[in-house]
């Protein structure tokens, strides 16, 4: 059997291509993994082409690995043994959004971009939790790996925002979760067994997605930033305890940067957003107090006279974050990303820095508050994609970050293929048994983005 | 290759490919083929890896390469420091490919029509000037300025009615004018977008050459393409001449333009054309014309000014149609955008947009409900109202 002609015949000849020069581009991403081989990339219009293509590939033991933004920058949607990428971005409809009960149905394919301009353009009461990442990312991509946005720190993370699926098993089947599966509508997940949590998280292993419902929420009128700055690396649990008590902010992050001298401090950002002038204020004066309270105003001093770049690219949503991966003008950028408790942050911030000076590097930090309850830990390396030692010096950056992280009882997030090994070698063996039975009865060929949460024989 | 230090620079994050506000992607080969090779960090990255061997030479890859179009939507949205250079850097991956003598063969085509008869379409010069039969149209002879038409003006059918529109109403305004005719030469900027340097440098030389024989102080071209090889590359070759777009002249003009207007009944939008635009910030002149014509209702296209989306046909692709048509080309995607604003007409600044939309109407089979016009042919048809 033919299988590009076999495919062709699903999406029609333009939406399929074994070209060197596509298979070159979807074999590696803008992270410090080595790049790995492709055969096809296929560009599916409908969920019933999805479901062809993975009967196709389910027959034929075809790996398949479904592919959103690919800027996870860990290599989670690079084959890691070749086959299909299923690039969704064709699937791009924003199908519905049910205002009063603040839902958008959305296809696999849709942008961030895309749908932040629908809401500001049709619905400009509502916003979705936009990610810290390129606008050109999918909203559903980011969802299932467990990705935060700039409203998690008040609502949770992107993947508890979701509401319902449609999403083809590996064997063919299409099915309805949440809601949608006993009504037309798809305003909630529950109350039936929480099938959605087979699909999050597990890094297109268990199936693809082709549709999801996600919860929308208040777009308030007024934003602003306060920032506080530090150099008390000790105290950094305590303040975030305070900051976060409060339960007033929206969004909420820790930056630092080797360089320049005045990046150099803990610095504490805290987005505040309101619907009414007042409320705004107020808010803004209640921060500052209580900032002036934690160790007798001595831990922290609010940043006056933020300069007006900064504040921009602080209250941009999404923030043009990926400038300041430019610092080491290299093209290259991967983090280890730790989802922390917030007691270990003293101890992960002494050695992250240890960790990028051992390689020759300055240490940058941006760290992400997840609800009030953990830290997304970002141990971030830029290097030179020009310089295979750069490139290498990365690659075991982010590997001994990985490792410090599981020591001091974190847990990785988005982790690389080497970074799931090491997870799952750590795992208790009766769930990493039951992730393995999950996955042989979902997948029982092994075709959905193997390598990908293997299970240690 | 030029610019070869910072083509390992690119994240591949994307902004390039979107507009302002994120609302759309808006790179025309990505917008068609969505494959990420298609966007500026593909060929970024493609290039790079053709350099250093990891790809080789192939149709793919000139498809790749070829099916830019320049627009530099790009260069005004990536949000890094090199971008300025990316459209630079595009081409300067062209001229490595006809370095390597490794060019598609409707590009290697384009170069030996203009080498050899100094125009694309194969017509000989001495026709060049024919578009201005019958009309009250000099040669040029130490007028105030030369009217430069461009291959597509001269030899078009569809460039030659603007050619037309533009010298009729320059003599309508009383602007003194002056054509070169046969002595007219191809301007080289879709020479030097497609990578041709050598055959580019000769005829800026041989074009400045003429100017400064004819002692030529100001030119007024009425294609954009032209406009800009004027404006930013001639310089270089001595030449030394002031440069305007019609539309601005039309601008400066306005007070001597209204009088000889009549109410003409439209709904019309605006395509910027990517030279007049996004390449040289040309965006207000054109509609300053278009909103002064009575009776026009003049709305604007979610996607204007620097975010507007590319007709498909720069960077080489009007001639090469390398990139190609079909329901999800720049030209048939725009045409929709005009749609959505409810005009009857779209209005262009540019021979090679009008041809572009044109077409794009004619396939889609909207000719009844919309016109791809240029400026021009508006103004002068306001006048015969």
């Amino acid at each position: 059997m033919d299988i590009y002609e076999e495919i062709c015949k699903i999406t029609g000849k333009d939406y399929v291509s074994r070209e060197k020069e596509d298979q070159y581009i979807y074999s590696r991403d803008s992270g410090a993994q080595p790049p790995r081989s492709v055969d096809y990339v296929v560009m599916p219009g409908t969920v019933e082409e999805v479901q062809r293509i993975l009967m196709l590939a389910h027959k034929e033991r075809i790996p398949v690995t479904p592919l959103g933004g690919g800027f996870t920058l860990s290599a989670l949607v690079v084959p890691q043994k070749g086959g299909i990428v299923l690039d969704m971005k064709r699937m791009d409809k924003i199908i519905e959004v049910n205002e009063l009960s603040r839902y958008a149905l959305i296809e696999a394919g849709v942008s961030q971009a895309a749908l932040r301009a629908y809401l500001k353009n049709h619905h400009p009461r509502l916003q979705h939790s936009t990610p810290e990442a390129p606008p050109t990312v999918t909203v559903v991509g980011n969802a299932l790996i467990q990705g935060h946005g700039h409203l998690t720190p008040r609502y949770g993370l992107n993947s508890d925002m979701v509401n319902g699926m449609e999403i083809v098993l590996p064997t063919g089947e299409i099915c309805k979760l949440g809601s949608s599966a006993v009504s037309d509508l798809w305003y909630t997940r529950g109350p039936i067994p929480d099938l959605p949590g087979l699909f999050i998280g597990w890094l297109g292993t268990t199936g693809v997605v082709t549709k999801l419902s996600l919860k929308l929420y208040p777009r308030p009128n007024y934003r602003e930033v306060l920032v506080f700055s530090s150099d008390d690396i000790d105290a950094i649990p305590e303040v975030i305890f305070e900051l976060t008590q409060l339960d007033l902010l929206e969004d909420f992050f820790l930056i630092t940067q080797e360089k320049p001298d005045w990046m150099n401090h803990i610095f504490y950002v805290v987005i505040l957003s309101a619907h009414f002038e007042e409320e705004l204020a107020l808010k803004m004066r209640i921060y500052s107090d209580v900032a002036k309270k934690i160790g007798n105003g001595k831990t922290i001093q609010i940043v006056e006279n933020l300069h007006p770049a900064l504040r921009t690219r602080f209250l941009d949503v999404p923030p043009k974050a990926a400038v300041a991966a430019d610092f080491r003008k290299g093209g290259g950028f991967q983090y280890s990303a730790a989802i922390l408790s917030f007691d270990k942050v003293p101890l992960a911030w002494r050695k992250g820095i240890e960790i990028a000076h051992a390689h020759g590097m300055i240490a940058s930090y941006v760290h992400q508050i997840l609800t009030c309850h953990s830290i997304m830990f970002g141990f971030n390396y830029s290097f030179n994609r020009g310089d295979e030692a750069d490139i290498e010096a990365a690659r075991q950056a982010v590997e001994e970050s990985n490792r410090f992280t599981l020591d001091i009882g974190g847990m990785i997030w988005k982790g690389e293929a080497a970074a799931q090994k090491l997870v799952m070698e750590k795992m208790d063996p009766n769930t990493a048994g039951l992730i393995g039975k999950i996955k042989k009865t979902l997948d029982p060929h092994g075709i959905m983005n193997p390598g990908n949460w293997e299970v240690p024989q | 290759m030029r610019y070869e230090d910072i083509l390992h620079r690119c994240f591949r994050c994307g902004f390039c490919k979107l507009t302002d506000d994120y609302e759309d992607f808006n790179c025309p080969p990505h917008k068609k083929y969505r494959l990420e090779s298609f966007s500026p960090g593909g060929r970024m990255w493609l290039t790079r890896a053709w350099l250093q061997g990891d790809v080789q030479m192939s149709e793919r890859f000139q498809q790749i390469l070829y099916s830019c179009t320049l627009c530099a939507n790009c260069v005004k949205h990536c949000i890094f420091p090199f971008n300025e250079d990316l459209v630079n850097i595009f081409i300067a991956a062209r001229e490595a490919v006809v370095e390597a003598g490794m060019l598609p063969p409707a590009v290697r085509d384009y170069f030996k029509a203009i080498d050899t008869y100094g125009n694309p379409y194969k017509e000989p010069s001495a026709k060049r000037g024919d578009w201005a039969l019958g009309l009250p149209v000099p040669i040029y002879d130490g007028h105030d300025y030369l009217l430069y038409i461009g291959c597509v003006g001269s030899y078009d059918e569809r460039g030659q009615k603007i050619a037309q529109a533009v010298a009729s109403l320059l003599h309508k305004m009383s602007i003194s004018f002056g054509i070169l005719g046969q002595d007219e030469n191809c301007d080289g900027n879709e020479v030097k977008a497609m990578g041709e340097t050598w055959l580019f440098e000769s005829l800026a030389q041989k074009n400045s050459e003429i100017f400064r024989a004819k002692n030529i102080k100001k030119i007024i071209t009425i294609d954009p393409h032209a406009y800009n090889a004027f404006a930013k590359d001639y310089r270089n070759f001595g030449a030394e001449f002031e440069v305007y777009h019609y539309t601005q002249l039309l601008a400066q003009n306005i007070d001597k333009l209204v009088p000889l207007l009549k109410p003409l009944t439209a709904t019309v939008t605006y395509h910027d054309p990517c030279y007049l635009g996004r390449h040289n910030s040309i965006d207000e002149e054109p509609r300053n014309i278009l909103t002064i014509l009575p009776g026009i209702n003049f709305v604007e296209m979610a996607a204007n000014r620097h975010n507007a989306l590319c007709c498909g046909g720069g960077g080489g692709n009007f001639f090469s149609d390398i990139l190609g048509t079909g329901k999800e080309s720049a030209a048939r995607l725009r045409i929709r955008q005009a749609q959505d604003t409810g005009a009857q007409i779209i209005a262009v600044a540019c021979p090679q947009c009008a041809k572009m939309l044109t077409d794009a109407i004619k396939a889609a089979d909207l000719e009844e409900s919309l016109e791809a016009a240029d400026i021009a042919e508006l103004v002068l048809r306001s006048m015969k109202a």
